[in-house]
């Protein structure tokens, strides 16, 4: 048996897999977050607890309506997405042209409120979620025993992630976006409703925040604090790809996953430490983030 | 202009102003996690718990009449002991119940003993209470850490489950779990085949049980709690470990865990505990009046040991006619035996150890049970007098000044 | 397009009163300070009141960074907690006495916030609070690992020692009034930098670095020396809180303390000299007061975050400030 630092090699491949499973969370996450800060320059804070807020929308649906996992991607994301576009139509317009340093108070004052909401009435230890029979079980790929489930998530990670870059990066509506960042008046002067613009787009990357969430439920469980402590990892993840840059995000968010897996397997008590040792040395030689533009 | 504020300031402090008389009431305090990772297994449940207790003396003990107070220690040391020091200082609290987590713990025992009142300590693990931290003012009742270690790990081995491999939390409380239960493991004739600490609060624990998996233990120990023990659960499910033939050993496991995960994902898990809901009539009778206060929830070992804490407090107070002294309280909560419909018949040791038998469970597998809450089966009894570390061995000073 | 952070109402209201007029105007509302904390003790708990001093020091230091130059800070929580740390360990194990403790303490703190300032420094804004977010989460897992932190058990049983080796500070009474002491020099401490040539460069800087840079000054040293001037007096409130509470704690270097302590300076009123004080007193009552409440504390919290964000900016202080016409 080949060994890689005394690791066997088998071993290696499958937590670079399992890495890569994280990663999709990552990069799925980091997407919405990017979004919303790139091209809106708020610094969604809150956005672990739309997080929570889909995977508990799930738990919700199937608990009270006997709403099953896969109409639930659907309308958990789009209920929370809506309720992302209500927050940012009546409070984060409000502070539009300030410092985002106020953005970010705000939506950390946010995220406590929803957490504490949804901890008081639904308890910390979670609730289970099944997995949906369609996903369950797995296939043994020699080297390990690969779940489902687990496939299905980077399947979906990796669509959307690319999806989501095309319609931002290559398609009219998305170049309105970025148009109406960077220069909001011109562009309202060519008839384009920016306003309703910028709620779409809140709404959008939270309900992606809300679909991670739902793809969360069945793997790890549906607790009120289960943003609380992902939050900062994506934050990291976003700050090291590049506040404007969706690729650099998505990038980074799948780099991490593997990264962190590496550090399981060689040192497993700094895996929760390692990102945030990435993104003090990114900052410090390349401060935009390794795709960012500078403002 | 700042008078203003600084009223606004005052008045928020004049709940704190009444200084406390010499208490003409007996007051008792709950002091637990409400809003963090250990609700679910006292919380709000150990104050219905305590107040089931209260009301076995018709809310009056001695002539005096008994009060409840509640608050939330938020799993801070720093919090738990300032609310402790606060409630003695300023409230005349006479006794302080539950307090989970060994870090507030060892704290609160501190201010308890520097200001000689009560500690009934039902939540937290780390067999320090009744070991180096000891005091005379220190009951500690329920678990401890050699007490899981002694219980899961040699009825496991014994039950043929010889090599094993541990999930670790990296923390104290994991550290020394895992350290406990491989003392026993090796003395019983099993092996350690190896071990892997994970960061507290992981979210995924994939990789770890890979690792462990990979190893091919009989068994793997979780010597993690809450958050933690639920994910590694639901991951090993989800990667076929139990499937594939290797069984997990809960090493600190309740109920409200069980219920969390579910028998599906759960089943085949064994764990050690003082109490279950559906032990005996007695335990049945007593626990369906609790859940009939608390949500429909049955109660876990904590909450059961919350009651039987008061209730044997109450008794030690009754006898003495005053409440006072906490020393002298806690010497007549040694000499009289302890007997409640929960944990039977048993005592309190001179180091402060409540003497009980504990019971290794097996959860059920989702046809085995009846209902919800109907989880574990009994797979043996630990006697009271094999259940906790032996006398012999304490570091508890109280009982090294004596040899 | 940079939008400032709208700080220092009182002294738009003022205009060019110089800093010696300005300090004068402050007389009277510092006296009723000191008056009401001198009375405090005998009517309030003390420990409370020493837990609102505590905070309210480390909120005026926290001000000194966000309010008068400029910089948000999200890790500031290092600098509390590492000398709550050192302070105890240094009193509990190496056996020092309190006054050296407390030098030890700020000392760790003044070293490390050179450390992170002048990696932080270099960038601005969003970045700057991420690279002392960073900082400061890797500051936490190492002391979640090294034994002399103690892990989750923190440092107990710190002992509160003696003032000059003379005057026992067991009694709440006693420790109440050198924590007072220390609060204020720290305070007026505090005071004087800001209406100082320093303190003015340090407004210039924050106004329009280009222009401050462009008259010769180096923008970068001022904000340095101020990173750890807020560095050391954390440190300090850090060290006293220690010795209070005879415990110093992971939650100290969590990065919800370093949140707590933003909320305190903004309720409060950023950028004004009493606005950190009013902030932390308001908000060590409010979490006192629902703490029986139980798991509504952190909604309380969001809640206020939310309100302070959205209708009042400028804090207590600053809306008072700016009805009465005079810089608070």
């Amino acid at each position: 048996m080949t060994t890689i630092f005394g690791v066997p090699i088998q071993a290696l491949f499958s937590q670079l897999l399992v890495g890569l499973i994280n990663g999709s969370f990552y990069a799925l996450l980091s997407l919405g977050l990017a979004i919303i800060f790139g091209l809106l320059n708020i610094v969604n804070f809150a956005h672990g607890a739309f997080y929570m807020l889909g995977a508990l929308g799930a738990w919700l649906l199937l608990e009270h309506f006997g709403i099953g996992y896969w109409p639930a991607l659907i309308i958990s994301p789009l209920i929370v997405g809506l309720f992302g576009a209500l927050i940012e139509r009546t409070m984060l317009k409000r502070i539009r042209g300030l410092d985002p340093i106020y953005g970010l108070l705000l939506t950390f004052g946010l995220a406590l409120v929803i957490q504490g909401v949804g901890r008081n009435y639904f308890g910390v230890s979670g609730e289970p979620y099944d997995m949906p029979s369609q996903l369950s079980g797995g296939t043994n790929l020699g080297f390990m025993f690969l779940p489902n489930y687990r496939a299905w998530v980077v399947l979906v990670s990796v669509v959307l992630c690319a999806l989501t870059w095309f319609i931002i990066e290559r398609t009219r509506l998305g170049s309105y976006l970025r148009a109406a960042t960077e220069n909001p008046l011109l562009v309202q002067a060519f008839g384009i409703n920016v306003p309703r613009l910028i709620t779409l787009t809140y709404g959008l990357g939270v309900g992606l925040a809300a679909l991670a969430g739902v793809m969360a439920a069945p793997i790890y469980r549906v607790s009120p604090l289960m943003g609380a402590d992902l939050i900062i990892v994506v934050f990291a993840v976003v700050v090291i790809g590049g506040m404007g840059s969706i690729f650099g995000s998505i990038l980074t968010g799948f780099a991490l996953g593997v990264i962190e897996g590496l550090t399981k397997v060689y040192y497993p008590e700094a895996s929760s430490t390692v990102v945030f040792v990435i993104m003090a040395i990114v900052l410090l030689v390349k401060p935009a983030g390794l795709f960012g533009r500078t403002a | 202009m700042r008078i203003a504020s600084r009223l606004l300031a005052l008045a928020c402090l004049l709940p704190l102003a009444a200084f406390a008389q010499a208490g003409k009431t007996v007051k008792i305090g709950v002091l637990n996690d409400q809003s963090g990772l250990y609700t679910d297994l006292g919380g709000p449940g150990s104050v219905v718990a305590a107040k089931m207790a209260a009301e076995e003396f018709g809310n009056k003990v001695a002539g005096m009449p008994i009060e409840i107070v509640t608050a939330d220690h938020q799993n801070k040391p720093d919090i738990g002991s300032s609310i402790a020091t606060k409630w003695i200082d300023v409230d005349g609290v006479d006794a302080i119940l539950d307090v989970p987590n060994s870090g507030v713990s060892l704290a609160v025992a501190k201010v308890i003993a520097d200001k000689n009142k009560v500690f009934i300590d039902s939540g937290a693990a780390t067999v320090n209470l009744t070991g180096k931290n000891c005091t005379p003012n220190t009951v500690h009742w329920t678990y401890d850490t050699w007490s899981l270690a002694n219980g899961t790990g040699k009825e496991v081995v014994k039950a043929g489950g010889k090599t094993w491999f541990f999930l670790t939390a990296d923390y104290e409380f994991g550290k020394q779990l895992e350290k406990d239960t491989r003392a026993v493991v090796e003395a019983n004739g099993g092996k350690v085949l190896g071990s892997v600490l994970h960061p507290l609060n992981a979210s995924d624990f994939s990789s770890f049980l890979l690792q462990a998996q990979a190893s091919k233990a009989n068994i793997i120990g979780l010597a993690n709690a809450g958050g933690d023990t639920i994910n590694s659960i639901k991951a090993a499910s989800e990667f076929g470990i139990v499937a594939g033939g290797q069984k997990l050993a809960g090493l600190l496991v309740f109920i409200s865990d069980v219920h969390s995960l579910g028998l599906k994902t759960a089943q085949g898990l064994q764990l050690t505990s003082a109490f279950y809901w559906d032990h005996d009539d007695k335990t049945r009778a007593w626990s369906k009046k609790f859940a009939a206060r608390h949500n429909g929830r049955m109660p876990t070992m904590v909450q059961a040991g919350v009651y039987a804490g008061t209730l044997h407090y109450l008794k030690a107070v009754q006898a003495l006619k005053s409440k006072d002294d906490g020393k002298a309280v806690v010497e007549k909560m040694k000499a009289l035996p302890t007997d409640d419909p929960l944990f039977g018949k048993g005592s309190i040791r001179a180091d402060g150890r409540t003497i009980h038998p504990m019971y290794l469970f097996e959860v059920k597998k989702p046809s085995e049970s009846k209902g919800p809450w109907d989880y574990y089966k009994l797979i043996r009894e630990i006697p009271a007098d094999q259940a906790f570390r032996p006398l012999a061995q304490s570091d508890c000073p109280l009982i090294t000044a004596k040899k | 397009m940079t939008a400032r952070v709208e700080t220092e109402p009182g002294a738009a209201v003022q205009g060019r009163a110089p800093a010696r007029d300005m300090v004068r105007s402050l007389r009277m509302p510092t006296l009723i300070l000191i008056a009401v904390c001198l009375v405090a003790p005998f009517v309030i708990y003390p420990v409370f009141l020493m837990k609102m001093l505590c905070w309210a020091l480390f909120a005026c230091a926290f001000n000194l960074l966000l309010g008068y130059v400029g910089l948000l800070s999200f890790g500031h929580a290092l600098f509390f907690g590492a000398a709550g740390y050192l302070t105890g360990h240094a009193a509990l194990v190496w056996g020092l006495p309190f006054e050296l403790a407390v030098l030890t303490g700020v000392a760790t703190s003044a070293v490390l916030g050179l450390a992170v300032g002048w990696l932080a420094i270099r960038r601005q804004g969003i970045y700057f609070a991420m690279i002392t977010l960073a900082l400061a989460q890797m500051f936490y897992f190492f002391c979640l690992r090294a034994p002399f932190t103690g892990g989750e058990d923190g440092i107990q049983g710190v002992p509160r020692g003696k003032l000059f080796g003379l005057i026992s500070l067991e009694p709440n009474l006693t420790m109440y009034f050198v924590v007072l002491a220390i609060f204020l020099f720290g305070f007026f401490f505090i005071v004087r930098v800001i209406h100082s040539p320093f303190g003015q460069v340090l407004k210039a800087v924050r106004e329009n670095e280009p222009r401050a840079v462009s008259l010769g000054y180096r923008a970068d040293q001022y904000k340095l020396i101020a990173f750890v001037l807020s560095a050391a007096l954390s440190g300090l409130a850090g060290s006293m809180k220690a010795v209070v509470f005879q415990l110093a704690s992971l939650t100290d270097v969590y990065w919800t303390t370093s949140g707590e302590v933003i909320l305190m300076v903004l309720l409060g009123g950023l950028g004004t000299v009493f606005g950190p004080v009013v902030g932390a007193v308001a908000i060590v009552c409010v979490e006192s007061f629902f703490a029986q409440f139980g798991g509504w504390v952190t909604v309380i919290q969001g809640g206020l975050f939310v309100v302070c964000v959205l209708a009042f900016r400028r804090g207590i202080i600053g809306e008072l400030s700016r009805v009465l016409r005079r810089p608070l």
